[in-house]
């Protein structure tokens, strides 16, 4: 049972400061940089998910539909 | 203990997602969704033993093997159409959740499909010939 709970906390973090940084852009007026570094955070977070879901449905396979 | 670790994870995962629900809705979602990933792939092992169990009593009762194995996909597609239906119905996508359900059930349903034949089969070669016949 070696999974790698970390993950959950990276992204968690990752959400929170892409907030921090589009709350401070946005203070600064720079509306645009804001979306573009959000876009690209949850790019990067939907990348790691994708990942992970593949290897889900890996093990999913394995387990009920081999025969 | 699986399930201490499985508590604590979920009990963290929600204070997370409440923290990140009110600055980014879309990465609460994400988060939700792999700690559901995650516990399903520590659970997947337990899922495997059954199965095994399963097609065990199955070989010495002599069963056809396509029927477990139908039977087997059939819990699979249970689970996973289950699993999506969820997420999406977190997301506040009750519609989608539905589609995907509906989905699952069609697909289940055209699965059962040799079952339900040979059980229909096995019915009529039962019963008397019923008419005159």
């Amino acid at each position: 049972m070696s999974l790698d709970v970390n993950t959950i906390f990276q992204i968690a973090g990752i959400g929170i400061i892409v907030a921090m940084i589009q709350t401070v852009l946005k203070q600064m007026g720079k509306d645009d940089w804001a979306q573009w570094v959000t876009l690209i955070g949850f790019i990067v977070i939907l990348y790691m998910a994708a990942t992970l879901i593949d290897d889900l449905f890996e093990r999913i396979k394995q387990v009920f539909l081999y025969m | 203990m699986d399930i201490l670790q499985i508590v604590g994870l979920g009990l963290s995962v929600t204070f997370l997602t409440l923290i990140l629900k009110q600055r980014n809705p879309v990465f609460a979602l994400v988060v939700s969704l792999i700690a559901g990933v995650f516990i399903l792939l520590m659970m997947i092992d337990q899922i495997r033993l059954v199965m095994e169990m399963l097609k065990n009593m199955a070989q010495t009762a002599h069963l056809n093997n396509v029927y477990v194995a139908t039977i087997l996909k059939i819990i699979g597609i249970a689970y996973i159409s289950e699993f999506g239906a969820q997420i999406a119905k977190d997301a506040g996508q009750g519609s989608m959740a539905g589609k995907i359900e509906l989905a699952g059930k069609l697909i289940i349903l055209v699965m059962a499909i040799p079952i339900l034949t040979a059980i229909v089969e096995t019915v009529m070669n039962l019963m008397p010939q019923v008419g005159g016949g």
